[in-house]
């Protein structure tokens, strides 16, 4: 019998953590709406009022530094069970560290697939012995993520899934997603949806405009992307059941959900980096590093996008870090798998882009985005500050500026198309329950 | 490696040809597709003499590179190496190791390890040229990759349009057919533009879009409203199997709506050029009489392929100055 406890060798969770005190920095608190210079104390693994008198503590001195409560990332691909050469739970853990987060939720698409609580259950058991953060699975939304029966959900919400979702893939029949929303409700889980219309798409592989006439390569149109945010605008609504939708990519989506929520329709959406930081024309020399599904579009898209969140239509922001092997992606362009690895960049670009370039929105609705708006949708007690809450912390240095190099990347892959790029603003330590985690 | 400087052969304009690699025609620049065509017209000449051959090539090894099947391509390219006195291989997708799960890159990476000073490459992927010619010292010359380019093509079409009417600036072409689908429109168009015809595409608006306007073209979907009015019609083999049936409803009604047929001819301007990249499906895109008529130069364009294959093997690869 394995002794998960002893098994462990740079897991946080082995001996309690020793004390913290975060001193002077400008703790930026969305879920209490704080943002102040003061100390942040952590005693036990958990956000607490102050030290105990003679306890023995590590004092950090933060001045300079943004406290934030640890990021949350729902929408990261770990690769494991099945392709553990592109990326493993350790090490798609340490990438999350590097990039500031200190939560993900991992995506089912692995092989097998998430599809039953026996997985979830080789996840859980695998990440807490070797991930240096909090790993949430999630489980698919039908069986084999095939689109045509619902996997055991119940179960595997017993098991600790926080949300269902078929990402990667969508569920093309508009019945059984009706019937999944309403079976999931039961279990209080969120339904992620990959929003794409096969008929549509095709074998659509990069977003279908000038720029795909130009290249040849077939072309991905936005509208099989709002067709199925459609869909879930209105099953979200016959169902009473929220859905979110991910990585939103066109400015129709945007304007979707803007309207249905106006109505009060239980629907949300995410957007990824590297759909507001590039654009469709920059797939010229056909490289892989710029094939991600849904694929990137227009700068009248990427401007909806950024005002999407800039007016509070968009309430999450995600990376779908998404490793592939080298050699994978060194392959023809429309054999090559969909997707970049993001989690070393997300925070950078998100702060280079949306705080400092477009002042879309000020810091502390960033972190929001990537704290307790996430958090609220899946259900976690994380994501905040408040006294009590686990001692999961990211420390920011907003006006940093810094070279990303995918050389150094904790990724076991290094399939993006930012390598080399400068960006201003980046977390510079990770803190899980009390335990430094990055560097 | 980086592309190679070379100086430009004899009797050519004052542009110099400093590429290893052909793989788009939207890479050149005016000059550089004339002094391809100067270059082919002095091949061509020697293709008229009793011993056809040159040395240019004389101990280099080109890699005819077929991943998606051709014949008349392949040929041409294989017939312009014999007579730049190269040595020549063939390889198919189903005779190399591509059928045994081998990478694109790996397969070129071995071709180059046996010294392969020349790969043509045909290819279904949009790029996969581009993506050769990124990563290995041999030439790289692109004979149609997906719906992307088939700059050869382009080449030898206004080639064929120069040496017929004399000059290709200011004339207005045509491109009647599956311009979505068609590495050859894409090809055209820029090689066209560049020299500065105007060009007017035509066919169904599912294989039209006009997301090509951008380009600079005009583009229309009623064949009768430009017949009068041209220099040039280039016709594109049309196919109405798997994928294209949702495009089209049948190959009888596009022969009705957009084929070259014998009334659609006669109002023609009686020195138009009918060009045709071939294989034709008579009565279909064109009606069989006219396709067999003077004014088609759809073998001429064959001819011309040889001479502007042989030109742009010369040019990129040959002793053009740095042997």
């Amino acid at each position: 019998m394995i002794d998960l406890e002893t098994q462990s060798l740079n897991g946080p969770r082995r001996h309690p953590a020793p004390s913290l005190l975060l001193r002077r920095g400008r703790i930026i608190d969305p879920a209490n709406n704080r943002d102040e210079t003061a100390d942040l104390a952590i005693v036990d693994g958990r956000v607490a009022a102050s030290i105990p008198a003679g306890q023995p503590f590590e004092e950090i001195d933060c001045r300079n530094l943004v406290v934030a409560p640890g990021l949350i990332d729902l929408h990261v691909h770990f690769r494991e069970p099945g392709q553990s050469a592109k990326e493993t739970l350790s090490s798609g853990a340490r990438s999350a560290a590097a990039g500031g987060f200190t939560s993900v939720v991992c995506m089912p698409n692995t092989s097998p697939s998430v599809d039953n609580p026996s997985v979830v259950t080789w996840i859980q058991e695998k990440a807490a012995r070797e991930a240096c953060v909090n790993i949430f699975p999630t489980g698919a939304i039908t069986k084999g993520i095939a689109g045509e029966e619902l996997a055991p959900i119940g179960s595997m919400a017993r098991a600790g899934i926080v949300a269902l979702t078929d990402d990667g893939h969508c569920v093309q029949n508009h019945e059984l997603m009706r019937r999944a929303l309403e079976y999931a409700r039961m279990f209080q889980l969120p339904i992620l949806d990959h929003c794409q219309d096969y008929n549509l798409v095709g074998k659509g592989v990069m977003h279908e405009g000038y720029w795909s006439t130009v290249l040849g390569l077939p072309g991905w149109p936005s509208a099989g992307e709002e067709l199925i945010v459609m869909r879930n605008i209105l099953l979200a609504g016959l169902c009473e059941t929220p859905i979110h939708c991910q990585h939103l990519s066109s400015a129709g989506s945007v304007r979707l959900i803007r309207d249905a929520r106006a109505r009060g329709i239980p629907i949300s959406g995410e957007v990824c980096p590297h759909h507001i930081a590039l654009t469709d024309e920059s797939l010229q020399a056909y490289d892989t590093n710029f094939k991600m599904n849904p694929p990137l579009r227009a700068q009248s898209d990427v401007d909806a996008l950024i005002q999407g969140i800039s007016d509070g239509v968009v309430t999450i922001l995600a990376s779908d870090h998404a490793p592939h092997c080298a050699y994978e992606k060194e392959v023809e362009f429309d054999m090559a798998p969909f997707g970049i690895v993001g989690l070393e960049t997300e925070l950078g670009l998100f702060i280079d882009l949306l705080v400092h370039k477009h002042k879309a929105i000020d810091l502390p609705r960033l972190i929001a985005l990537l704290t307790i708006e996430p958090a609220r949708l899946l259900r976690l007690d994380r994501g905040t500050l408040t006294h009590g809450a686990p001692g999961d912390v990211t420390l920011i240095d907003p006006a940093l500026e810094w070279t990303v190099d995918a050389a150094a990347f904790q990724s076991r892959s290094t399939n993006t198309p930012f390598h080399g790029l400068q960006l201003k603003g980046r977390a510079i330590r990770t803190i899980v329950a009390g335990r430094t985690v990055w560097p | 490696m980086t592309a190679k400087p070379k100086s430009p052969p004899p009797d050519s304009p004052a542009t110099t040809w400093t590429r290893k690699d052909l793989i788009a025609i939207r890479d050149l620049t005016p000059a550089e597709i004339t002094l391809v065509l100067d270059t082919a017209a002095a091949f061509k000449q020697v293709g008229a003499r009793d011993v056809k051959k040159v040395p240019a090539l004389r101990g280099k090894t080109l890699v005819n590179f077929f991943v998606e099947p051709s014949t008349r391509t392949r040929t041409s390219f294989e017939l312009a190496a014999f007579r730049l006195s190269a040595d020549v291989v063939n390889i198919s997708a189903t005779t190399s190791s591509l059928s045994k799960g081998e990478t694109l890159k790996d397969t070129a990476r071995n071709l180059q390890a046996l010294h392969a000073d020349v790969i043509v490459l045909r290819h279904s992927s949009a790029g996969a040229p581009l993506f050769l010619s990124q990563r290995l010292a041999s030439s790289v010359i692109n004979a149609g990759d997906g719906a992307h380019e088939h700059p050869t093509q382009a080449l030898l079409d206004v080639f064929t349009i120069r040496e017929r009417l004399g000059r290709v600036a200011g004339l207005h072409v045509a491109i009647i057919g599956d311009i979505l689908f068609s590495r050859v429109a894409r090809s055209d168009i820029a090689a066209l533009l560049k020299l500065g015809a105007h060009v007017t595409l035509v066919g169904p608006s599912t294989l039209v879009p006009r997301e090509f306007e951008r380009m600079g073209v005009r583009v229309t979907h009623d064949i009768d409203s430009i017949l009068p009015d041209v220099d040039v019609v280039n016709l594109l083999r049309i196919q109405h199997e798997r994928q294209r049936k949702e495009y089209f409803p049948s190959l009888g009604e596009y022969t009705a709506l957009f084929g070259l047929t014998r009334e659609r001819a006669a109002r023609l301007k009686p020195d138009a050029l009918i060009m045709h990249p071939g294989p034709i499906n008579r009565g279909v895109e064109i009606d069989s009489e006219i396709a067999d008529s003077p004014r088609s130069v759809i073998l001429d364009q064959v001819t011309n392929g040889l001479a502007v294959r042989m030109a742009v093997l010369f040019l990129c690869a040959g002793a053009g100055g740095h042997v």
